[in-house]
């Protein structure tokens, strides 16, 4: 079932034509893997299917409803969950400030699935009180992951996890998207292409603002000459 | 000794006053990154309804009440009419707001009187304690004690409530606080009529103690909320309370001790401060409480 529809979506920052006509389908269940090089539009488009940047044309659909009019915070309320590059941690904020602020009122499984983040994440739960800009940068992305996951179950747009962290930190989040998968849909934007490779079931290959390639995963693995093309890897 | 001790509860009187024009306009700033030189028009529009409420009902409570209501009003208007199209541009925000700011200070004078109007301090609120030879000023400790009160109210408001998370973490990344479902041009507007009511309620407490208001007032106590600002650090109410503090004593201690300095002392201050710590005391963005 697609979860999320991108039908030709424009998107122009100041006087740049950064997204040109971008199209993708994201199946329920499923981890997407955006792939791409630098400036690409990757962030543009996680930023413009979440409403912080305007689409300038072309239609956003979630779950059958077009969106791309909304403003954030309406986009978020309908069940999208935003992890950005930079984390966006608020510093200044506990942990469990941070994650006190993500859970909606009135949101009864808000609290099992924040049991579950500090299950899965049990350094968030080790260091609940600590302030989130004193945490590590593998801890400030777990927390920028559970913040998304506890208000926002159904669908997630992930920029970049691994940028930064150390090898042991990238396959701890492997193992713990792996599991997720189980429980949401994931959009990821992920220049790790071994991490790309061990968490997605499908891909869409980006360059230049437009769409150029899409697939299963597994598609992907056997096709070097899109690799080599695109990606620079053989 | 006794000279020494009215200074600094006159300096402290002062900072307090001065704490709670800055307190707005600090969350204001840190939030909304926007540069509001009106903030001292809405102080001064606060001082003339208090005195003018006071007149008319004879309750200091109503009056103080009226001011902030008239300030969360004007502060309204505001963030809807001059604000919002200029969100994101300082350079526009400077010029609309100090326009504001001359609109306000003139409709004063369209509303009330071109002169200044005198305000009278309530009966139970007038005279001194002598405290062994130390005369204290009765108002001038009201001023303080409100102060200290408007200040661990906000600071409980920030730190336990989650309006105050949400105001925190939009001091940190409004951006993010949208993505999480939160309506942050609402909060950006309660945050603006908020401070501008605080505005307004220290306009209403100057007025007593300072004997009078006029309507270019705003402006002259408008500088010394920008120097707390920055002294404090952009988006920080414990920054802003302990700067406002140090700006009302230097400036009382310098105007009696060295007078020729008095004037530039908030100045030098503030050079002191960020020669040291350029984002102020408290740092820049992200020190919410």
């Amino acid at each position: 079932m697609t979860l999320l529809k991108l039908e030709s979506v424009e998107t122009h920052i100041s006087q740049y034509h950064i997204l040109q006509g971008v199209t993708m389908d994201i199946q329920a269940g499923e981890v997407t893997v955006l792939l791409g090089r630098n400036g690409a539009g990757k962030t543009t488009t996680l930023r413009t299917i979440m409403g912080l940047n305007a689409a300038s044309g072309g239609r956003i659909l979630f779950k059958g409803e077009p969106v791309e009019k909304l403003p954030a915070y309406q986009i978020a309320r309908r069940g999208i969950g935003y992890v950005p590059e930079d984390q966006g941690i608020f510093a200044d904020l506990t942990v469990d400030e941070t994650l006190r602020i993500a859970m909606k009122r009135g949101d009864p499984a808000a609290r099992e699935r924040l049991s579950w983040m500090l299950e899965l994440f049990p350094d968030l739960a080790a260091f609940r009180e600590r302030k989130s800009g004193l945490l590590s940068g593998g801890q400030k992305q777990m927390l920028a992951i559970a913040r998304a996951y506890v208000g926002n179950s159904e669908l997630l747009l992930i920029d970049e996890p691994s940028k930064g962290l150390a090898p042991i930190m990238v396959r701890k989040l492997v193992e713990a998207l792996r599991l997720m998968r189980e429980r949401t849909t994931v959009l990821l934007v992920e220049q790790n292409f071994m991490m790309a490779q061990a968490i997605g079931d499908a891909f869409y290959l980006m360059d230049e603002g437009r769409i150029v390639s899409g697939g299963s995963m597994a598609a992907l693995n056997e096709d070097h000459e899109l690799r080599r093309k695109y990606l620079g890897i053989a | 000794m006794n000279s020494l001790l009215n200074l600094i509860v006159n300096g402290l009187a002062t900072g307090m006053l001065v704490f709670l024009l800055a307190a707005g306009l600090t969350l204001i700033f840190g939030l909304m990154s926007v540069l509001n030189f009106a903030h001292g028009g809405l102080f001064a529009w606060g001082a003339y309804g208090g005195v003018w409420l006071y007149g008319l009902t004879g309750s200091f409570a109503a009056a103080l009440a009226g001011a902030v209501v008239i300030g969360m009003l004007l502060g309204w208007v505001m963030e809807r009419v001059v604000i919002r199209p200029v969100y994101g541009n300082h350079v526009q925000q400077i010029l609309v707001t100090l326009g504001a700011m001359l609109v306000l200070s003139e409709l004063l004078k369209v509303v009330f009187t071109p002169n200044p109007l005198k305000a009278e301090t309530p009966a139970w609120l007038s005279g001194s304690w002598d405290a062994g030879g130390v005369i204290l000023i009765k108002y001038r400790l009201f001023i303080i004690l409100v102060g200290a009160l408007v200040y661990i109210g906000l600071t409980l408001l920030l730190r336990r409530t989650r309006i105050g998370l949400i105001v925190r973490a939009g001091v940190a990344n409004p951006d993010m606080v949208q993505a999480l479902g939160i309506n942050i041009r609402l909060v950006f507007t309660l945050v603006f009529m908020f401070g501008a009511g605080l505005a307004a309620f220290g306009g209403a407490l100057l007025a007593p103690y300072s004997g009078v208001v006029f309507s270019e007032m705003g402006m002259q106590f408008a500088i010394l909320a920008f120097i707390v600002v920055v002294i404090g650090g952009m988006g920080s109410i414990q920054g802003s309370a302990l700067a406002s503090l140090l700006v009302g004593l230097s400036g009382a201690l310098m105007a009696y001790y060295v007078p020729d300095l008095s004037l530039a002392a908030n100045m030098l201050l503030m050079v002191l401060v960020l020669l040291v710590r350029p984002s102020g005391l408290f740092g820049a963005k992200g020190g919410g409480a």
